[in-house]
């Protein structure tokens, strides 16, 4: 049965199912039907929801229901996700497994409440201190987004990482039918025999992401590392539309992604043989598959609503392989279909 | 790390023994420093009340980032000042464990006011050791909140001038006036008979979370005398002379 929604909703509702049982928040737009669904829904699955004094102690409390082993998340826009980067280097440092959802608005400073890509650098590259990565998951459609939150919640207990949805004001807004995955009963729910229960009948259990002994925190990273090469191997994501005779292929993610799907079909009704490569994972990055489509296509054009953040991580894929021109909107300015196939018209032989 | 047993004569009992909830490993605190003193007491107090295998604590940053290493039960480390926001996580994650946090002036009364001050005001049925000793000890003895005026630390060389850095802040006295706090007071471990309130009072703060009666804090007025330069025997006479006249001892808050 599908349900009426909003992206914040689906995305609310799916955590819900995917057993998350500790929700903490501070208001901000636009991200607030989350906040709202959650303070009247969570509860009656026997969670926790509290609206904390700030994203800061929002994203603590998230630190200290993880390390009690419970599923959690919190979920904020751009402002709030960077005062939250203190508390996700240290959720990445006690490898803590939580999930973190970003409906991305305009910045920097506090910019407007417009829907912007402008946060993928954050997202995917650190954003907090110390060598880290998160596992980050853009969401295109509400549909898609419920289902990604549920896998957010495995991939972050699997491997022990926090992982991070990067939606943007535009999803979260926007209603759409959707068809909501399955409950996951509790007991599928993998068990963390780190989680601090109470040292009853084994030796205590400690979280933290402290040493002071560099040689043995090296040792530390370097398994964090190793998990990051496994996810890496694992985990790629991505979808492909339209690529097989393509000469320009459009690289766009979450709602870029989306009106990039119509630009494509535009195009083709034209005439021009246009592509998308939509990354799902953003971090860890489709660098291999996007390589191999860009040995045969000459023009791939990156299309985002920032000035160009994912174009890095494209040319780094594509490294000389075939042209790499960028289009992007600023500001919270969301270019129209036309806008972008008059772009694409600029790069792609009659 | 590892100690040296102290082996017991024949037909002699043992009476001050190592509470069973703390470790074996040495202790990181300088000579004279009052936290050896309650990080023990808190120690005999989940012995006392029996709570050592559903007790999660969390260690601050500062001097007693090492809290983890010393004490026999589940233990976080929090970043700096987050540790009543932690701690409401742990708490409402699982309300069946007792969780405490052990935090310094900087950590609790500076950078962590506002996790410090929500957290009480909710009422959140948690334990909270606040040790107040005027300065900032592991970073090398800047000026704390709590740092009293004229008092000489590496960020106020000529002493600290109330005109520009403020008074020193009474956090209990602050907390005390909200209404969702349970039980707050302010101890100090100088002496015998001191130490021996300052147990009283952590057995109290530990018992109401038990009862379930809500946000308790302990503040312990304490001396560093490595950061202000002074022996540990001066170290005591300064808490008893100098830092209580700012910061008097007592219950400031108790709902029963």
């Amino acid at each position: 049965m599908k349900v009426l929604m909003r992206g914040n909703e689906a995305t609310a509702e799916a955590a819900i199912r995917a057993g998350c049982r500790c929700y903490f928040c501070y208001p901000i737009t636009p991200q607030g039907e989350l906040v709202e669904y959650m303070a009247r829904h969570l509860p009656r699955h026997g969670g926790v929801f509290l609206q904390a004094e700030s994203e800061v102690a929002a994203i603590n409390m998230v630190y200290g229901a993880a390390a009690a082993g419970v599923r959690t998340m919190t979920s904020s826009s751009s402002p709030g996700i960077s005062l939250k980067m203190e508390g996700i280097s240290y959720l990445a440092g006690a490898r803590l497994p939580a999930v973190i959802v970003n409906v991305m608005r305009a910045g920097p400073g506090l910019g407007n409440i417009a829907p912007a890509q402008g946060d993928y650098f954050q997202a995917t590259k650190g954003g907090g201190h110390g060598d880290y990565r998160l596992i980050v998951l853009a969401p295109s459609t509400a549909q898609e987004a419920a289902e990604l939150v549920m896998l957010a919640f495995d991939l972050s207990d699997r491997y022990r990482v926090p992982a991070m949805i990067l939606a943007d004001g535009m999803l979260g807004q926007m209603m759409e039918p959707v068809e909501l995955p399955e409950p996951i009963p509790p007991e599928k729910i993998p068990e963390k025999p780190w989680a601090l229960t109470g040292a009853r009948g084994r030796p205590p259990n400690v979280v933290s992401s402290f040493d002071l002994d560099p040689y043995r925190f090296r040792e530390v990273l370097r398994a964090l590392w190793q998990t990051y090469r496994e996810i890496e191997k694992n985990e790629v994501r991505w979808e492909e539309y339209q690529v097989e005779d393509a000469e320009l292929l459009l690289v766009a993610y979450g709602t870029m992604g989306r009106i990039c799907r119509t630009v494509v079909r535009k195009a083709r009704k034209e005439g021009l043989r246009v592509g998308l490569f939509r990354p799902i994972t953003l971090w860890p990055f489709p660098y291999e598959p996007l390589r191999r489509l860009a040995e045969k296509i000459p023009v791939i054009l990156t299309v985002e609503l920032s000035a160009g953040q994912m174009w890095e991580d494209v040319r780094l894929a594509v490294e000389g392989r075939a042209k790499t021109p960028f289009y992007g909107e600023l500001g919270g300015v969301v270019p129209t279909p036309e806008e972008i196939l008059s772009e694409v018209k600029k790069h792609v032989r009659d | 790390m590892s100690v040296t047993e102290v082996k017991v004569p024949a037909g002699y009992v043992p009476v001050y023994t190592k509470p069973k909830s703390l470790s074996d490993a040495r202790f990181t605190y300088c000579p004279g420093c009052h936290h050896g003193i309650f990080t023990r007491l808190v120690a005999e107090a989940i012995d006392e009340l029996g709570i050592q295998e559903r007790t999660v604590g969390i260690a601050p940053v500062g001097c007693a980032v090492f809290l983890s290493d010393f004490f026999r039960c589940d233990f976080v480390q929090a970043a700096h000042g987050r540790a009543c926001a932690v701690a409401t996580g742990i708490k409402r994650a699982n309300p069946d464990l007792i969780v405490f946090s052990y935090q310094g002036d900087g950590d609790l009364a500076a950078i962590g006011t506002a996790e410090t001050v929500h957290a009480a005001n909710r009422g959140e049925n948690i334990t909270v050791i606040f040790v107040n000793n005027q300065i900032y000890g592991m970073t090398g003895g800047e000026m704390a909140p709590t740092t009293l005026p004229g008092m000489r630390t590496v960020t106020t060389p000529e002493g600290r001038d109330v005109r520009t850095t403020g008074y020193p802040l009474r956090v209990s006295e602050m907390l005390a006036q909200l209404d969702g706090p349970s039980y707050i007071t302010r101890q100090a471990v100088f002496d015998v008979r001191h130490v021996q309130m300052a147990r009283k009072a952590i057995i109290k703060a530990f018992k109401n979370q038990i009862e379930g009666k809500g946000f308790s804090l302990v503040e312990i007025v304490a001396a560093c005398p490595t950061n202000i330069r002074i022996s540990p025997v001066e170290g005591n006479r300064w808490v008893a002379e100098q830092t209580l006249k700012y910061f008097p001892l007592g219950d400031l808050k108790v709902r029963d």
